[in-house]
């Protein structure tokens, strides 16, 4: 692998709460290559908004990074002044959100969202602005373009404002987008098109992607490598096919099972028993263990690191290679 | 646009009938006109003159109808108390209460919404702190204790500005004017700052309460992650998209300033047309008290009207069709 | 739902808790109901017994200042009155109206608020029409209203025997639709619940519905538009007294007391108008920092 674009390095992001502190994440760690597409995977509260959400610098308040370190082309970002970072959001990673009926401001016209924001990060002239937003309609395919840089955002169907939405995250030409469930909102009939858009345009200007979501098709279809995310930490990375046809940790094996098969009909889905932990009741060791059909002692005690697998990185004792194996019956 | 405009007026028409309705009740079946108007001694025939001229002898509808031609015309028939028609006596005092009304808006506008866009935007910060705690403390002040207690510290005890009356005055046509002698500006200064500072608290905790829920928007967030500059996020996007529900609630808090000011033209003595109705109030002067109503009434109606034309130069989403 | 309840419970004692300006008010708002409540136990004269007043005691100074007593701790009035007496009188008239007034709101509210919610249609138009216009109009003005409609319509000695009725009604009657709206809020949306909907079906009347399952859903919003309002409807009955137009000089409250003192703010006698000020203050400043707390406390997404 090239040098990586952004590097994660064992990112812990903590909520100071009336009783006590809880981790969001802990100890994240992961790469994305230069035009790569990572997507990031998991259950509602794992995590996965949380680590994109550190990335732009944009956590919730009192949510703050509590330790490691995030790079981007080698440098440190976790650690910027307010005003640095503002001049890293927009220009080098772009952010595309879950509803794009509620992310763009009604009550300016697109045209002047997209020119704004190209002339906050690029040394160009209103003229100039004006006409590259026109380019970038066209480019997310709003037919009649020219015309319709003067509307405001409640004249686009939901779609249609998503597509203006990916513009106005690539519009300054970021080297990296974080796509937070960018299809989640929309009609089914349009999430492909919208995905495949997102795709087309990351590709031609070998933009690298973040690609947030729980939807496994849409992960399948379009990410090179995939993270699988369980109670705030990152349970399994590698590439896509491997992760997807021969998951290595027991989390994300039960993950891709229970995805129903296009192929042929089946009558029940295998199921993972128990719900993820809360992050005020992570259990000591390795947060699976409890649900987990292969715990052992060590399991209950001590945390796996990400550790090589056959074809990818998994947060497992089953894959130790230093340690003798020593299975529980199930 | 046109149609958007006359959709209000018609809107606000029921409701300036049902009050009218309520003015008309007070006028005819309240106290005993007749007797008020002729004194203790009077002849059958005169009263019967009296019935025929008043037209009371005539069905109640009709009389409502005349009632509110007559209101059109401005006429509201003769106070009983001063004997002097109600619309004269109203346009003598119109201009003292208006312009105590403009000063007070002046005032409780330029404090409360620039206090209002800072405490929205620095919610932690030890200022806005302070000006929250003003807020309440100006929130469970009645007004009448602020005049009296800016009386008793500035006119009583350093003996700098007057505590009542408008000072000298100057007649422009009807109009008599405070604004241009210095007697008459020291005068509004007082009365200005009592009446405005309930407002000013108010219009403070609206524009911050709003300016925080704009703050929590995704489409604030995603200016944030556009990389958009603070001051663009803050004046631009946050405080235009706060400027809908502020103008509506400033407009009637602009509204009820020319209400309130009855207190603080009582604290004040401030010969306006809040004065002229308390004092039609405690001596039971029915045909003042609906004039009066009918005359606020008309002032919310119409700031309500500024209000929705107001809204829609704002909003887009008001102006243009779905779709194209 | 009891583990629920006790949860909610420890919540807010804790937020209670962990707020001083929560505790400092309780503090404050209690002293102001005591010392109210139980005036005529613990005020060191009764500024009604005119047997006691002597006018020889007339504007004395606090005693905190020169020609001040201990005897009358804030001074006394042009009558002789002990100042603090009649505070804690005036107080007990204050509150007394203002609880009355939100009592009276409060239950008109959440009457007419349950019938517009539940039944909809055209009753429902018609009282929320009237509630909006109500709403646009300062409250005290539609008190002003009421209380002259009343002056000109009862003879006179009538009037002064019933003002405190008058006053609460026309206070009470100014104030309901805020009540009125939120119950319809929640009216309108517990109505096409499922359990609503099965509730009816086997038969059980809409009254019970609406006691047992709209109600608590809104006693939290409910409390603290009461809290809120009890400082408003003080303010307003202080409003009216101090116009003259509220209660009889034979009953006064607060707001009376600060009229018949601000004759004498330019004599330099100010303690007879600045101290029932304060006590005004202490009251509703105490009573509106409680309702904002309690606010903030039920609904934290605003924190």
């Amino acid at each position: 692998m090239a040098a990586p674009l952004l590097e994660v390095r064992d990112l812990v992001v903590e909520f100071p709460g009336r009783r006590g502190t809880l981790r969001a994440l802990d100890k994240v760690s992961l790469d994305i290559a230069p035009g790569e597409v990572l997507g990031m995977v998991g259950e509602s509260g794992a995590g996965k908004s949380m680590t994109g959400a550190a990335i732009i610098g944009l956590l919730e308040p009192p949510g703050r990074i509590a330790g490691g370190s995030i790079s981007l082309g080698g440098q440190r970002i976790d650690n910027l002044s307010r005003r640095q970072m503002q001049r890293i959001r927009g220009k080098r990673i772009g952010a595309i959100f879950q509803d794009p009926l509620t992310t763009l401001n009604p009550l300016y016209t697109v045209g002047d969202q997209l020119a704004e924001t190209m002339r906050t990060h690029l040394d160009i002239d209103a003229a100039e602005a004006r006409r590259r937003a026109v380019g970038w309609l066209e480019a997310v395919g709003i037919p009649a373009a020219a015309d319709r840089v003067t509307a405001y955002p409640h004249q686009f169907s939901g779609g249609m404002r998503q597509r203006v939405v990916i513009a106005l995250a690539l519009c300054a030409e970021p080297e990296l987008v974080v796509a937070d469930e960018p299809t989640t909102a929309l009609d089914v009939s349009v999430q492909a098109q919208v995905i495949a858009l997102l795709r087309r345009l990351t590709r031609e200007k070998g933009t690298s992607v973040m690609l947030i979501t729980h939807d496994m098709g849409v992960i399948a279809e379009t990410a090179d490598r995939v993270a699988v995310m369980y109670a705030g930490r990152v349970a399994e990375i590698g590439p896509v096919k491997s992760v997807v046809k021969a998951a290595a940790h027991p989390y994300s094996a039960g993950l891709m099972a229970s995805i129903p098969p296009l192929s042929h009909r089946v009558d029940r889905l295998p199921q993972i028993d128990g719900a993820m932990p809360r992050l005020n009741a992570i259990p000591q060791g390795c947060a699976y263990n409890p649900r987990c059909p292969h715990v052992f002692d060590r399991c209950r005690v001590e945390r796996p690191e990400l550790l090589p697998a056959v074809e990818t990185r998994a947060a497992c004792w089953l894959f130790d290679s230093h340690a003798p194996r020593e299975r529980a019956h199930v | 646009m046109p149609a958007f405009v006359l959709s209000r007026i018609l809107q606000a028409l029921p409701v300036m009938l049902a009050v009218a309705l309520i003015a008309f009740t007070l006028f005819t079946f309240v106290g005993d006109p007749i007797a008020t108007m002729l004194g203790q001694e009077f002849s059958v025939a005169q009263r019967d003159a009296l019935v025929a001229a008043l037209g009371l002898d005539q069905p109640v509808p009709i009389q409502f109808l005349r009632f509110i031609g007559n209101a059109l015309h401005g006429e509201f028939g003769l106070s009983y108390r001063l004997s002097r028609p109600v619309s004269a006596l109203f346009a003598e005092r119109a201009p003292a209460t208006l312009e105590l009304a403009f000063c007070a808006s002046v005032v409780a506008l330029a404090v409360g919404l620039p206090a209002g866009v800072y405490t929205g935007l620095r919610p932690r910060s030890p200022l806005s702190r302070a000006l929250l705690t003003f807020s309440l403390v100006g929130v469970s002040l009645p007004t009448f204790l602020i005049g009296s207690l800016l009386i008793l510290v500035f006119s009583v005890w350093l003996g700098w500005l007057p505590s009542f009356g408008r000072g000298d005055t100057v007649q422009l046509g009807w109009w008599s004017t405070g604004f241009l002698t210095l007697s008459g500006l020291k005068a509004l200064i007082l009365p200005s700052i009592t009446l405005g500072l309930f407002q000013l608290t108010l219009i403070l905790r609206l524009v911050r309460s709003e300016m925080l829920e704009v703050m929590r928007s995704d489409y604030v967030k995603f200016a944030r992650a556009r990389g958009l500059r603070d001051r663009s996020i803050n004046f631009g996007h946050a405080l235009r998209n706060t400027l809908v529900p502020v103008i509506t609630i400033v407009g009637l808090q602009l509204g009820s300033i020319i209400a309130f000011s009855i207190v603080t033209e009582t604290v004040f003595q401030w010969p306006g047309m809040g004065l002229l109705f308390i004092q039609s109030v405690s001596s039971a002067d029915i045909p003042v008290m609906a004039a009066y109503l009918l005359l606020i009434s008309a002032v919310f109606v119409t700031i309500n009207l500024v209000v929705d034309l107001l809204y829609y130069a704002v909003d887009p989403r008001l102006r243009a069709g779905r779709g194209h | 739902m009891n583990t629920i309840a006790r949860a909610w419970d420890s919540d807010l004692a804790y937020s209670f808790r962990r707020s001083p300006t929560a505790v400092l008010s309780a503090i404050v708002a209690l002293i102001c109901i005591v010392g109210a409540v139980a005036a005529p136990v613990l005020a060191p004269y009764n500024p009604f017994d005119l047997a006691s007043l002597d006018l020889m005691d007339a504007f004395n100074p606090p005693a905190f200042m020169p020609e001040g007593s201990l005897a009358h701790p804030i001074g006394t009035d042009d009558q002789g009155r002990d100042v603090l007496s009649a505070i804690m009188y005036g107080a007990r008239m204050s509150l007394f109206v203002g609880v009355s007034a939100t009592v009276f709101s409060l239950l008109l509210g959440v009457l007419l608020g349950l019938l517009a919610g539940y039944a909809g249609g055209t009753l429902d138009a018609v009282l929320m029409r009237i509630a909006d216009v109500q709403l646009t109009f300062p409250n005290i003005l539609i008190a002003l209203l009421v209380d002259g409609v009343a002056r000109a319509a009862l003879p006179r000695d009538l009037h002064d025997q019933i003002a405190v009725y008058v006053v609460i009604f026309a206070i009470g009657i100014s104030d309901w639709p805020r009540f009125a709206r939120t119950v319809r809020g929640s009216a309108m949306v517990e109505r096409n619940k499922e359990y609503v909907l099965a509730a009816r079906v086997i038969g059980i009347g809409p009254a019970r519905i609406m006691l047992t399952h709209v109600l608590p859903n809104v006693l939290g919003p409910l409390l603290v538009l009461a809290t809120l309002n009890l400082g408003l409807a003080i303010i307003s009955e202080a409003t009216l007294s101090f116009l003259g137009v509220g209660l009889p000089q034979t009953q006064p409250s607060l707001g009376t007391l600060i009229r018949v003192g601000n004759d004498f703010l330019f004599s330099g006698e100010w303690w007879i108008t600045v101290f029932p000020g304060v006590a005004l203050i202490a009251m509703v400043l105490s009573v509106n920092l409680l309702g904002d707390w309690l606010r903030d406390a039920l609904n934290p997404r605003l924190r």
